[in-house]
């Protein structure tokens, strides 16, 4: 191979050995030993993954990513295949040579069936650069961090160049008109496969064209019979549990995820399941199976028990994300408070919280928080949301909300930054689970 | 979308929101939504109409609000936005205040050559033109405005516009590279009471004396006076927290 170079046998003990010192070291970050192996050794990825029987799943999108590559990971490894994937938080390139390094033997080999990556959507084009995915799960674009991708159209742009690197099959989320677009564009000798909802409930998820309508209060119905069959359906969903319309068979399922948009990345996740099982698929059985057991990722609806009360931590990026989240954990009977950041990682521009209504929480919000927590105050109020406390301080505030609040299960909802630093903060409050992710 | 009607009936005023369905890109609803509370805070009964291509056009308009877009929208909205050109420039001549965002703003310049090598006709309210660049400028800004002091936002663009010598800017930036283009300092411009800027953030929230001087010139408009009866304790309660939401912003990194 053209890209190995002499010292290439050396990679796993040399990216190793990085691995163990920046861990020794406390060097925060997981990308990291990545970082160097990539300049040492550009072949490194390409080489150890194109081994792999059942190749790389690549998961994208902009809403609802980590939570569907822990779907897909969680159910190959129920139906028996060994997986490998990258950790939450790391979905960058150098996160997946990290991780690799992590997993290979020193001979550089990669005991697994089938790697499941997650990428965000410019990084996973120049990670088809290295590699062709054997399979991409498409999942939804929508108007998240434009400071970095520019424009919602550019971001379509980017999936379609992944697809159109695909070698086998993509799947499709067949309510997303930018994404079910892409199947005009991809070459004739790739599958494609559709996620979707049942049109009864498809009023439900807004898309990015429709939340402006849904925002000024104008009821969206969609009225059009869907284009394409969809190989896996969501039919309804209720707390913890959907029913699915699989290949035409209704079936359903108790869960342990929650969310109506978790639940509708479950069709997702199915879809990717069966097609890459085309030739020896699970029994519908299993398959629900698989799905039942999967258990949310963290800070995307985890629960935390705090003082015995559940503290449920949900992750908010971008527009629809928010106005999902304050849908699906609607604030009856619960306390909330809100954290917003603005580091890179969150997006720096506040614009995205008017995109938001926040009528929903017209009861009141215990604390806001975050550098940017009077931005949502002010957002808050011109929504005639009334505030209790608003601290940028979230140490400060944190504390105020769990032990000086109110008894009540909380819900917390968090930009990408605040929900790693409140989360490193609640293990002084409860048992939070070490998901070792680099801050 | 009017307010709740108390006791005696408040004076109107009528907000046009020029194509929310394709130009809204990033927040622009934060300026209907700010305006609509700065409203009702002074005394009077916004009732904004929604303007899309196509639609009636609404027969009484005393401010008008328009959004950023991507090229897309901009080409969506760019023939019905030529037909009601003359009605525009007609308000914009009789003084109604309006407010362009990024998109609209350009369109609202003489024209805007794209990247994709295309001419976009603008209507030509504002002598500027706009050309497509590669390098978007992006990032959190402060504009200088002798009018309205420091105003706070965040851009994002590719487009650079060049306002031509008789044209005047809303405000001019500390930084060169920011604003409507990499070399003059300005940003936005001006003409009667239209304002066309690259600001969203959004704008409005945090920058309520530009919100309040639409109002203020949609209230002239429509009755010739301005005679606001402002809730006092609702006013103080905005002020103070858009006052940390302003301070907060000018400390965060471009």
């Amino acid at each position: 191979m053209s890209n190995k170079p002499w010292h290439a046998i050396f990679t796993p003990t040399i990216g190793k050995s990085i691995r163990y010192a920046a861990k020794m070291l406390k060097h925060g970050g997981s990308a990291f030993p990545g970082k160097i192996v990539e300049q040492i050794d550009a072949g490194f990825l390409a080489r150890t993954l194109s081994a792999l029987p059942y190749g790389v799943v690549l998961v994208s999108g902009t809403n609802g990513k980590t939570t569907t590559t822990r779907m897909v990971a969680s159910m190959f490894e129920s139906l028996g295949l060994r997986v490998f994937t990258n950790p939450t938080g790391s979905n960058f390139t150098r996160g997946v040579v990290s991780a690799l390094l992590q997993e290979v033997t020193l001979s550089g080999v990669l005991h697994a069936d089938i790697a499941v990556l997650e990428l965000d959507e410019a990084y996973a084009v120049h990670f088809v650069k290295q590699i062709k995915p054997r399979y991409t799960l498409l999942l939804n674009v929508m108007r998240d961090q434009l400071d970095r991708f520019g424009e919602i159209d550019n971001t379509a742009k980017l999936l379609k160049t992944v697809a159109e690197n695909t070698t086998d099959t993509i799947i499709l989320n067949r309510e997303d008109p930018r994404i079910s677009a892409i199947s005009n564009t991809i070459p004739e000798q790739v599958h494609v496969s559709y996620f979707g909802l049942d049109p009864q409930i498809a009023s439900k998820f807004p898309t990015d064209d429709t939340l402006h309508d849904r925002q000024m209060h104008k009821q969206h119905v969609q009225t059009s019979v869907p284009k394409h069959d969809a190989d896996v359906e969501l039919v309804s969903f209720a707390e913890h549990s959907g029913t699915f319309r699989i290949n035409g068979e209704e079936v359903s399922t108790s869960l342990r995820i929650n969310g109506m948009y978790n639940i509708f990345n479950a069709a997702a996740a199915a879809a990717t399941i069966r097609a890459v099982l085309r030739e020896n698929p699970p029994s519908t059985q299993e398959l629900l199976q698989a799905l039942s057991n999967v258990t949310p990722a963290f800070g995307r609806g985890e629960v935390i028990e705090v003082n015995g009360q559940p503290v449920e931590l949900l992750l908010v990026k971008n527009p629809i994300g928010f106005s999902l989240a304050l849908q699906s954990f609607p604030p009856d009977n619960t306390s909330t408070m809100i954290a917003i950041g603005d580091e890179y990682a969150d997006g720096r521009d506040m614009s995205w919280l008017w995109d938001v209504d926040f009528t929903s929480l017209h009861d009141g919000v215990r604390m806001v928080t975050g550098a940017r927590a009077w931005d949502m105050t002010l957002r808050l109020a011109y929504d005639q949301v009334p505030v209790v406390a608003t601290n940028t301080n979230i140490e400060e505030a944190l504390h105020e909300f769990l032990v000086n609040g109110e008894n009540k299960p909380k819900h917390i909802f968090c930009t990408y930054t605040t929900m790693l630093h409140i989360r490193a903060l609640l293990s002084q409050y409860a048992h939070v689970e070490d998901v070792g992710v680099g801050k | 979308m009017s307010s709740n009607n108390q006791n005696l009936a408040k004076p109107v005023i009528h907000i046009m929101s020029l194509y929310p369905k394709d130009m809204n890109i990033y927040g622009d609803y934060g300026n209907v939504q700010t305006i609509i509370r700065r409203c009702e805070m002074f005394g009077y009964d916004p009732i904004v109409h929604e303007y899309n291509q196509g639609d009636e056009w609404p027969e009484q308009i005393d401010m008008v609000l328009g959004g950023g877009g991507q090229d897309t929208g901009q080409k969506k909205i760019l023939e019905d936005l030529h037909e009601k050109a003359q009605k525009l420039q007609q308000l914009a001549d009789d003084d109604v205040p309006m407010l362009m965002i990024c998109g609209l703003y350009q369109l609202f310049g003489e024209y805007f050559d794209t990247i994709d090598g295309d001419r976009l006709e603008g209507i030509g309210i504002f002598n500027a033109h706009t050309v497509g660049n590669k390098q978007r400028i992006i990032g959190n800004i402060v504009t200088n405005s002798k009018e309205f002091g420091r105003i706070i936002g965040y851009e994002n663009h590719s487009g650079q516009t060049f306002l031509h010598s008789e044209t005047d800017a809303l405000g001019f930036v500390d930084n060169p590279l920011y604003g409507n283009n990499p070399q003059d300092t300005t940003e936005g411009a001006r003409y009667k009471h239209v304002i066309g800027t690259y600001l969203h953030g959004s704008l409005l929230p945090k920058n309520p004396n530009i919100a309040d001087y639409l109002i203020k010139n949609a209230a002239m408009h429509r009755y010739g006076s301005y005679e606001p009866t402002i809730d006092e304790q609702l006013s103080q309660q905005y002020d103070e927290i858009i006052k940390n939401a302003r301070n907060i912003a000018m400390s965060r990194p471009r």
